[in-house]
């Protein structure tokens, strides 16, 4: 493991009214690569993924101390950008939501927003991504009828192909394959393993199958609290840490 | 209960045709296209002409919407995306409080507030004279009338719509604004035609507090500082007298008449536009 | 579109959406400090206390006592009348009809128009089935024509406190063996302070309608002892006493006006009060 990490947190702490959700939180994502958070559910992994791209900016009564390097860059300091920071990721969440209009607009919002005005190449974004995440051949046809009449599995997809148009440099999947059928569920999880050539890919996942078909890292998340990180094959059949083998054998869930 | 209930449903019919019913002696007189062309009002000579009235409506009702909604828009984003829950929750109620105000109370709140106002300092910056009792005036009052329904439907709207869909559009790097222009309010697109809708029915149908304000001079207007006469005000301004004159309550009940079909079809015509837009949005 | 320009536009909005919010929510400020202002200085014991003496619209002595009662009786009438026809209304649509069956749809669309209908229609059909029924402008004739106009208000608030009902609740009542009926009484009590909201909001409207009383319920100088007497009510009495040109009779109007933005704002808190209440009970 001596890729170069892309995402540095350090000493990262969140309360949300008054409860401490994230304690001290130190960890290294890997660039280029597939890292799954895992944990019971309500331990804190969603709002850890929604640290990186300060999602929890708008969330009530939140407070987030310590640090989160993205590219060396502190996406809490004072100064930072946050619309420029949220565009270097492309965030999946556990139901697909397609924006309220075409299939096309949905994957020229991002592009739109970010100044490309030109027919032919937003044309072009959409064609490439919609190819590169498989949908293509299934909507081409159909490019301006509205998103919301494709089936859950495309709009998932659709949903990948519109974050992946801002040329991001990060995907943060949230369970994105929970409302998933099995079918789109390998689909999406192809579409991970054939992305992280060119992406880092945090997920979060509750199943650890899944986290073990396709991370190449794994996190440990614990009532807030990382308790143990590694590659997924020594994380899974040789953990260190005695919560962490009670988790892999199922006995917390 | 069962027949509770379709009475009241049939209940719509009744008052339709009972409108209906009362009017009809003038429509043997004239025909339904002079009655809404003719701007001759004379009823002591049998001459019943309704334009200026259904302009006069039709102005203090447009006035009032495109005074209120934007205004009411931007409070309800405010209100729901922007402000802390504190604020919201004292000024959500402190606007619905307006809505329990009687029309009487708007009306004298209209002399002696906006009626000066536009008299001495808004109508004098466009024409030569107002006396400050105009369609503007009147659309001003409704208003504000009509504030509650618009901030807390387009609110109620506005907070159905998914965190998600508006995390989705926000990590796409776009800023909150943007967000809400392009995304929550195509979203919320149907509701606030709803609200709206509801508003103008309001606006059409409100009497009193009008009456009072936009002067009642049976004259179409031509300028929002003009005094104007909606059909609400002509029928309560001169109900008293009409039994004396022949065909005078055809017509009072006909301008009733106009005003129940009115609303009916926006009701109608409301329904249907939600359903389409509901349809064709809504997650499959 | 540059990072600046946006974010400047955003600003611009956000001034924009402060101002408006600033403008909406101080109109019931301006409102009640315009009648405040202006009723204050006229508003005396007597206003309350007595009904109007020989020479009153001519600025002698007098209140508007009679119009005050008027107002209480027909709102209170109407409201009662009301809540005898919309209860089992909205208790036979929510709970003994299925929810796509002809008759709920059609009801529902005919509660929306109904809802929608201006009060001057309501007073002038009421009126013109007074003229049928040979009955002249008196407090009956207003009640009838206050009750048209609040009992879709009535439907529409139970049916929107009773959609909160849980429908476990429902159905929890109905396995237990009991009969519609039951269950309906079960969710009844379920929404006892809705009910009460329901009544304060049609009594609150009914207290300052004109339009529908116009032609219905007369006016009067005296305090209604029966149904078949005409009946003075608050929001006409201001709305005539404005007319008048002399100065005395134009203040008793603006401290009319007080008066009856007082029982509003009244009505209002208890509202507030119940719903709180009821929020802190719900299950």
């Amino acid at each position: 493991m001596t890729q170069h990490p892309l995402i540095r947190v350090r000493d990262l702490n969140v309360h949300i009214g008054g409860h401490h959700i994230l304690k001290h939180i130190n960890i290294n994502i890997p660039d280029k690569s597939v890292t799954s958070i895992i944990g019971p559910s309500g331990c804190g992994k969603t709002t850890l993924l929604k640290t990186f791209n300060r999602l929890l900016d708008d969330t009530a009564e939140v407070r987030v101390t310590g640090s989160v390097l993205v590219d060396e860059e502190d996406i809490y300091a004072s100064g930072a950008e946050v619309t420029h920071i949220r565009k270097k990721m492309g965030l999946l969440s556990q139901r697909p939501y397609p924006l309220p209009m075409s299939i096309y607009d949905n994957v020229a919002y991002g592009p739109r927003i970010h100044g490309i005005r030109k027919k032919t190449d937003l044309d072009d974004i959409v064609e490439k991504q919609l190819k590169d995440t498989g949908l293509w051949e299934e909507v081409k046809d159909r490019l301006h009828t509205s998103a919301a009449k494709l089936s859950i599995g495309q709009q998932q997809r659709l949903c990948l192909a519109r974050g992946l148009a801002v040329e991001p440099e990060i995907i943060l999947g949230d369970e994105s394959t929970s409302a998933l059928d099995p079918i789109s569920t390998h689909k999406i999880e192809d579409l991970f393993v054939r992305l992280k050539e060119q992406y880092t890919i945090v997920l979060v996942t509750h199943i650890l199958r899944q986290a073990r078909r396709i991370s190449d890292y794994i996190v440990f998340v614990y009532m807030g609290e990382i308790v143990e990180f590694g590659p997924t094959e020594e994380l899974l059949l040789n953990p260190k840490e005695e919560l962490t083998k009670q988790y892999v054998k199922g006995f917390i869930s | 209960m069962l027949i509770l209930s379709i009475a009241s449903v049939s209940f719509v019919f009744l008052i339709g045709i009972g409108l209906y019913w009362r009017a009809a002696p003038l429509f043997e007189e004239q025909t339904l296209l002079s009655l809404f062309s003719a701007s001759e009002w004379a009823p002591s000579k049998g001459q019943f002409g309704f334009y200026p009235f259904i302009m006069g409506t039709l102005w203090v009702t447009l006035i009032a919407i495109v005074v209120a909604l934007p205004l009411c828009l931007l409070t309800a984003i405010y209100l729901t995306e922007y402000a802390k829950p504190g604020v919201r929750s004292v000024i959500l109620p402190l606007v619905n409080i307006l809505a329990g105000i009687p029309p009487v109370i708007y009306g004298v709140w209209g002399i002696f507030f906006v009626v000066p106002i536009v008299r001495e300092y808004i109508a004098p910056q466009f024409t030569d004279y107002s006396s400050g009792y105009t369609v503007f005036t009147g659309g001003v009052v409704l208003a504000v009338m009509i504030f509650p329904i618009l901030v807390s439907i387009v609110s109620e709207v506005l907070r159905t719509i998914p965190k998600e869909l508006k995390d989705a559009s926000l990590s796409l790097g776009a800023t909150k604004w943007e967000t809400i222009k392009k995304v929550v309010l195509k979203r919320a697109l149907s509701g606030i035609v709803a609200a709206t809708v509801l508003a103008v029915s309001r606006a059409f149908g409100e009497t009193i507090a009008v009456l009072m304000v936009c002067g009642n001079v049976p004259i179409a207007p031509t300028s929002v500082f003009d005094g104007g006469y909606p059909l609400p005000a002509l029928i309560a301004n001169n109900f008293g007298e009409m039994m004396s004159i022949p065909l005078y309550d055809s017509a009072l009940m006909f301008a009733a008449l106009l005003l129940f079909v009115i609303i009916f079809l926006f009701n109608l015509v409301s329904r249907i536009v939600l359903h389409r837009v509901e349809s064709k949005y809504s997650a499959s | 579109m540059s990072i600046k320009k946006r974010k400047a536009e955003e600003t611009v909005f956000k001034v924009l959406m402060v101002g408006a919010c600033t403008v909406v929510s101080s109109s019931l400020f301006l409102i009640v400090g315009t009648i405040v202002i202006k009723g204050l200085p006229y508003l005396t014991w007597d206003m309350v206390s007595k009904a109007p003496q020989g020479g009153f619209y001519i600025g002698k002595e007098g209140g508007v006592l009679n119009a005050i009662i008027g107002s209480l009786y027909l709102a209170g009438g109407a409201t009662i009348l009301g809540l005898l026809v919309s209860i089992p209304i909205s208790i036979y649509l929510n709970i003994y009809l299925k929810s796509g069956s002809l008759l709920n749809k059609s009801a529902k669309l005919a509660y929306d128009v109904l809802f929608g209908i201006p009060s001057i229609v309501y007073g002038a059909f009421a009126f013109s089935i007074m003229i049928w029924l040979g009955v002249r402008a008196s407090l009956l004739g207003g009640v009838i024509a206050v009750t048209l106009l609040i009992i879709p208000i009535l439907v529409r608030t139970l049916d929107e406190v009773i959609t909160t009902v849980p429908k476990e609740l429902k159905h929890a009542a109905l396995s237990l063996g009991a009969t519609r009926w039951e269950a309906a009484k079960v969710i009844l009590r379920q929404i006892k302070p809705g009910i009460y909201t329901a009544i304060l909001l049609a009594f609150g409207r009914g207290i300052g309608d004109v339009a529908s009383v116009l032609f219905t319920a007369g006016f009067s100088d005296n305090i209604p002892k029966y149904l078949d007497e005409p009946a003075a009510t608050l929001p006409l009495a201001i709305f005539f006493q404005l007319g008048s040109p002399i100065p005395e009779v134009q203040g008793r109007a603006y401290a009319s006006a007080l008066i009856l933005t007082v029982i509003i704002l009244a009505i209002v808190v208890a509202s507030h009060f119940l719903a709180a209440k009821q929020t802190k009970h719900k299950i």
